[in-house]
C-alpha cells in the first residue's frame, strides 16, 4: 500500500468514511427514532438528533401482550437450529472430507444443488406436512425446516476447515490409540470449532430473521408466534405506528448485532478460509 | 494462480509428508462410518427438503384449493392443467419477466458496489477501513424485516428524512411500480454487499503483495490491476458471490412482502416468490402456487448445473 500515492489515498480514506456514513445511516435512524418522542416522529422536518429521548415507543412495545414471550420463542427456535445444525454439519462434513466412498461426489453435488431449493417455494407442501406430524402452532414447525434448510450451506462451508485440519495429525491420533469417535469429538471438533461459529452466523441469521414461516406455520395460536410477528402489529391501515415499529426493530435487531460483533473476527477470517478452498 | 487458490489439497509438496503416504488415512477402509456421519444429515434434508419437494410437484398436477383442503372434495388429478392455466396468464409473464430483470439489476449493483468497497478497503489505513467494516456488518447482520421497516420509514412520504434532503416533497415511493422497485433494490443492495465485500476483500488479501506490487511498479493503472490482475485471480471467489446473489436475489420475499405490502398496488410489484405465496395463501389456490414453485425450482436449477459446469472447468475438487 506504500505505492498508493497520498492524496490519493486521502481521497479514498475519506470517500470510504463517506460510504460508511450512508451505510450506517439506516441503523442509526432506526435506533434515533426510536428513542424519539412521537411529536418529533410524526414530523414534517426530522431531524438527525433529538433533544429529548424517550423511552415510551419501548415501552409500547413491550406492553404489547406476550412481547417477552415472542422474544424468548425467536432466541429458542434459532438457538436450537444453530446448535442441531452446527452438530449434524459437523459430522456430515467430516463423513465428505475424511473419507473416500461411492457417491461422495454426488452427495456433495446434491447439497450444493439443495442450497438453491427456494425456500418459499416449499411453504406450501411443508405446511401440509407440519399439519399431518401435528407441529402446526408449535415451534417445531419452524425448527425442523430450518434446521434442513441451513444444513446444506454448513456442511458445504465446514468442508474447508474440516480439511485444513492436516491429516498426520489423524494417523497420529490414532497410531496413539484414539478410537475414531476420541478423535472426531476431542481432537477434530475443538480445531474446526471456529468455522463452526462463521458457520452458525449463517443458520442464525436465516433463522431469526424467518418471515414467512413464522407467517405461515404458526396461524392461530399466538403464544408460538416470533419476533416479526410483533414488528408487524404495529403497522396499522390508518397510520403507522412508527415509533412502536423503529423500537421492535431494534429489539429484533439488537441480538444479531451482538452475535455478529462476538464473532466478526471469526467470521471474516472463516469466510476466507471456506471461500479459498 | 488460480491452482493455489481453489485446490489447496492436492499441493505437489506437502510440508513434513513422505512421499509414500498413503493419500487419506479414511481411505484405506471406511466402512460405513462415513454414512453413520452422514445419517442425520441425510435423515433431515430427506424428511424436510427432498419429501417437500416430491410433494410440491405432485400438489402442482393436482386440483388442489380449499375444498381438497378441509377435506371436503376428494384431490383429482389435473396433469398439466395448472401448469397451462399459469402459461396462458399474462400476469405470469409479465411477473416472470420483472424478477428476472429485477434480481438481475440486484446482483449487478450488489456486485458493483461490493467488488468497489473492497478493493476501496485495501488501499486504506485501519481506521476508515474498520469504520467501513464495521457499518457494513451492521447492514449485513440487519434481518430482513427491519431492514425492509426501517427503509420504508427513510423513503416515508410523510415523515422519511430522504425526500426532505432531496426536496420531493410527499412524493410516495411505493405508488408508482418503478420507484417501489427501486426503493426494493436500494435495500437489497444495502444489505447484500456486504457479503460481497468481506467476501472479495478476504480473498485480494489471499493474493501475495509482490504481485499487486509488481503490477504497480509496471505503472499499471488501478482499473488495470483489477482487470488483468485481480479479477482473473479471484475469479473462484467472484463466481460464489456472484452465484449467491443470483439464488438470493432470485428468491427474493420479505423485503417485496413487506415494503410493497404483499406485492404493490394491483400486483404490480409481484415477484414469483411472493406471487406463489399469494396464490397458494391468499387465494387458496394452492395448486397455482404449488406450479409457480416448481417453475422457480427448474430455473434455479438451471443457474445451480451452470454454475458446477464452471467450476468443473476450473478445475476445482469437489
Amino acid at each position: 500500500m506504500k505505492l498508493v500515492h497520498r492524496p490519493w489515498r486521502l481521497a479514498a480514506e475519506a470517500f470510504a468514511l463517506l460510504a460508511a456514513v450512508v451505510v450506517a445511516f439506516p441503523l442509526y435512524w432506526m435506533v434515533l427514532s426510536a428513542f424519539k418522542p412521537a411529536g418529533e416522529i410524526q414530523s414534517d422536518t426530522p431531524r438527525p438528533w433529538t433533544l429529548a429521548p424517550s423511552l415510551d415507543s419501548f415501552r409500547r412495545v413491550f406492553q404489547q401482550e406476550e412481547f417477552g414471550r415472542y422474544f424468548l420463542n425467536s432466541l429458542f427456535v434459532a438457538g436450537s437450529v444453530v446448535v442441531l445444525s452446527a452438530l449434524i454439519a459437523f459430522l456430515a462434513a467430516t463423513a465428505v472430507t475424511r473419507f473416500k466412498f461411492r457417491f461422495r461426489t454426488t452427495l456433495l453435488i446434491m447439497f450444493l444443488v439443495a442450497q438453491m431449493v427456494p425456500v418459499e417455494a416449499l411453504t406450501i407442501p411443508l405446511f401440509f406436512q407440519m399439519r399431518d406430524f401435528g407441529l402446526l402452532n408449535t415451534l417445531g414447525a419452524l425448527i425442523l425446516p430450518h434446521l434442513a434448510f441451513s444444513l446444506p450451506f454448513a456442511i458445504w462451508m465446514l468442508r474447508g476447515f474440516v480439511k485444513a485440519v492436516p491429516e498426520a495429525l489423524e494417523e497420529a491420533a490414532l497410531i496413539d490409540g484414539a478410537s475414531r469417535t476420541r478423535f472426531l469429538w476431542q481432537i477434530l471438533f475443538p480445531l474446526v470449532f471456529p468455522g463452526l461459529v462463521a458457520t452458525s452466523v449463517f443458520s442464525f441469521i436465516s433463522t431469526w430473521n424467518d418471515f414467512l414461516f413464522a407467517k405461515s406455520f404458526i396461524i392461530s395460536d399466538t403464544s408460538q408466534s416470533t419476533l416479526p410477528m410483533a414488528l408487524l402489529l404495529f403497522f396499522k391501515p390508518e397510520e403507522n405506528d412508527w415509533g412502536g415499529i423503529m423500537a421492535a426493530s431494534t429489539v429484533m435487531t439488537v441480538p444479531v448485532l451482538v452475535f455478529f460483533v462476538l464473532v466478526q473476527r471469526r467470521l471474516v477470517s472463516g469466510l476466507g478460509g471456506a471461500v479459498k478452498d | 494462480m488460480t491452482q493455489t487458490l481453489t485446490a489447496p489439497a492436492t499441493p505437489p509438496v506437502r510440508k513434513g509428508g513422505g512421499g509414500a503416504r498413503p493419500p487419506r488415512s479414511g481411505s484405506r477402509r471406511p466402512g460405513w462410518t462415513p454414512w453413520l456421519y452422514l445419517a442425520p444429515a441425510l435423515v433431515v434434508l430427506a424428511g424436510l427438503l427432498v419429501y417437500p419437494v416430491y410433494q410440491l410437484g405432485l400438489i402442482s398436477v393436482l386440483e388442489y384449493t380449499q375444498a381438497q383442503v378441509s377435506g371436503g372434495e376428494p384431490t383429482s388429478f389435473q396433469g398439466l392443467g395448472n401448469y397451462r392455466q399459469l402459461f396462458t396468464d399474462p400476469q405470469f409473464w409479465q411477473v416472470l419477466t420483472a424478477t428476472v430483470v429485477f434480481a438481475a439489476l440486484c446482483v449487478l449493483s450488489t456486485l458493483f458496489v461490493g467488488c468497489a468497497f473492497a478493493v476501496l478497503l485495501t488501499r486504506i489505513r485501519a481506521l476508515p477501513r474498520l469504520a467501513l467494516l464495521i457499518a457494513s456488518l451492521g447492514a449485513w447482520a440487519t434481518p430482513a424485516i427491519t431492514g425492509s421497516t426501517v427503509w420504508m420509514f427513510l423513503f416515508d412520504a410523510d415523515f422519511g428524512p430522504v425526500n426532505r434532503l432531496l426536496g420531493l416533497g410527499d412524493f410516495s415511493w411505493t405508488y408508482g411500480r418503478y420507484s417501489a422497485f427501486a426503493l426494493v433494490l436500494l435495500e437489497v443492495v444495502w444489505c447484500s454487499f456486504p457479503f460481497v465485500m468481506v467476501t472479495v476483500y478476504a480473498g485480494i488479501r489471499a493474493v501475495p503483495t509482490e504481485v499487486l506490487e509488481a503490477a504497480s511498479l509496471d505503472g499499471a493503472s488501478q482499473w488495470r490491476v483489477w482487470r488483468s490482475v485481480l479479477a482473473p485471480m479471484l475469479r473462484p471467489i467472484l463466481l460464489v458471490v456472484t452465484i449467491q446473489s443470483v439464488i438470493w436475489d432470485f428468491k427474493i420475499f420479505t423485503q417485496i412482502y413487506v415494503m410493497t405490502d404483499g406485492g404493490g398496488i394491483a400486483g404490480q410489484n409481484l415477484v414469483l416468490n411472493v406471487y406463489a405465496y399469494q396464490q397458494a395463501f391468499a387465494s387458496s389456490e394452492y395448486s397455482l402456487g404449488a406450479a409457480i414453485g416448481v417453475v422457480m425450482l427448474l430455473i434455479l436449477l438451471a443457474v445451480t448445473l451452470v454454475y458446477l459446469r464452471l467450476m468443473r472447468r476450473q478445475g476445482e475438487e469437489l
